[in-house]
């Protein structure tokens, strides 16, 4: 369903992507792992185009985006490629402005257009979804960070797009908090929900997904199904990064590595 | 009754219909087309093409290098040497526009490159444009941050509409300069007008903090976001 061909991307003479082809699948959850700078975070935000990819094709659904140097990329183009995608942020990033329920209507109502009672009763059910129904009139600034990460999960699923991509969705979370979030991502997991999840937080990646793809550098080092990658990783290097990251953390969200 | 409180009663009719007749419209006008001018001005220097954000620049330099009463008078009395004839009060209405324009749009240049740019990418990460995303996302957050200075500046544009009696506009200074003409009390017609301008600033401080507290309610941006 996403198909990233050859997708370089450059900052300056920084080469942040080098060469990176995947394929992510209907219905599957794909892990972005590796070290910090490794490119899990660039990559995933090449796919909504929030970085414009230096070169490349990305292929989402029926809209295809050929990319080359000094090539202008139209925004009807982009729009076709971002409007399958929702994307939930490592600091939540919600309008503070908006109380929780007006933060997950603002899509239907100012993007689609929905009439606002529509919009409210489908704003309240994701958010009863994400076991936020009980905080639907509070300001983003008085919830928690893993209430702000849930709703912000909400705001994503409201424009029912056809893969979620999530950057790092527990990392500015404790332990406790972080829970919360990966129980709502294995639930939207189990439901079937197209995902790519870039994250260095392994329990995360092996709770919720089930493919694995090890970053380093800009290059795919090493990718698989995720128990495989995480149990028996074939590469020295990734051995080293999961071995590393599971003697850091005895305690697991319940199925461990 | 002592004299001088006979004096400042009789004057004080004359002074304050000076003051709604020609210093509130001039200040209200002004301030609302100047915020405007501003917003331009500001959208130009962040996003605009090159040789706008030169003209931009431009303008605010001139603006903002200038007396303000030097400006009055070259589009008062100068102008009609290249054939252009204003009225008293629309050529201060266009000075004092000007004026704010400029000043508020280095405020409102600030203020929109305060939201954190992560706010942006959420508003297009929900498929906004960038319009929307400016209207609804960053310029509500941006105001928030504005009242304080934006407040600053509208306070010291009532005061300076003082400068349009140069120009002959009739408003509450020029008032107060036309019965010392005939009673030669400087003191105490002056220190009534300064009542009344204070009396003035001190409504627009109160709206500032009635301001502020409006957009307290959602507890600021967040410390997340920055």
């Amino acid at each position: 369903m996403i198909e990233l061909s050859h997708i370089r991307k450059n900052f300056g003479d920084l080469q942040v992507i080098d060469d990176i082809s995947l394929k992510v699948n209907e219905g599957s959850v794909t892990a972005l792992v590796g070290p910090s700078g490794g490119g899990k975070s660039t990559l995933l935000r090449c796919i909504n185009l929030l970085e414009i990819p230096t070169s490349g094709t990305i292929r989402l659904g029926e809209a295809v985006i050929e990319f080359a140097p000094g090539k202008k990329v139209g925004w009807d183009a982009v729009q076709k490629i971002r409007r399958q995608t929702g994307m939930v942020f490592q600091n939540f990033q919600l309008f503070p402005h908006r109380t929780a329920l007006e933060n997950v209507m603002e899509g239907l109502v100012t993007v689609l257009k929905w009439p606002r009672e529509k919009a409210e009763a489908r704003a309240r059910e994701l958010l009863t979804k994400v076991g936020m129904a009980h905080k639907i009139d509070a300001w983003p600034s008085t919830l928690s960070g893993g209430q702000q990460q849930r709703v912000a999960i909400a705001r994503a699923l409201a424009m029912s797009p056809r893969v979620l991509l999530c950057d790092e969705p527990t990392s500015a979370l404790d332990p406790e908090l972080a829970t919360e979030v990966v129980e709502v991502l294995s639930k939207l997991a189990a439901e079937g929900t197209t995902m790519v999840i870039a994250t260095h937080d392994l329990r995360l990646a092996s709770r919720v997904a089930d493919h694995a793809v090890f970053l380093e550098a800009g290059k795919i080092v090493e990718q698989g199904a995720a128990d495989r990658v995480f149990g028996a990783p074939e590469h020295e290097r990734t051995r080293r990064f999961v071995s590393s990251i599971s003697a850091a953390v005895q305690s697991g969200y319940g199925e461990g590595i | 009754m002592p004299h001088w409180l006979q004096l400042m009663m009789d004057s004080f009719p004359t002074l304050l219909w000076a003051g709604v007749k020609f210093t509130v419209p001039l200040t209200l006008l002004s301030f609302a087309f100047g915020l405007a001018l501003g917003l331009i001005t500001a959208v130009t220097r962040l996003f605009g093409p090159t040789p706008l954000v030169l003209i931009a620049r431009f303008y605010v330099w001139v603006i903002r290098g200038t007396p303000l009463l030097v400006q009055l008078f070259v589009i008062f009395y100068g102008l009609p040497s290249v054939g252009i004839l204003l009225d008293a009060f629309p050529a201060a209405l266009i000075g004092f526009t000007l004026n704010i324009g400029a000043y508020s749009s280095e405020i409102i240049r600030a203020v929109i490159a305060s939201v954190p740019k992560g706010q942006w990418e959420a508003a297009y990460s929900i498929g906004m444009n960038w319009r929307q995303a400016m209207a609804r996302t960053i310029l509500p957050q941006a105001a928030r941050v504005a009242v304080p200075p934006l407040s600053n500046t509208f306070i010291s544009l009532v005061k300076d509409t003082s400068l349009a009696a140069a120009i002959t506009v009739p408003e509450l200074f020029q008032a107060a300069q036309r019965i010392v003409a005939t009673t030669y009390e400087p003191l105490i017609l002056y220190i009534q007008a300064a009542i009344i301008y204070l009396a003035l600033s001190s409504v627009l401080s109160a709206l500032q903090v009635r301001l502020e507290k409006r957009f307290s309610r959602y507890g600021g941006m967040l410390e997340a976001n920055r």
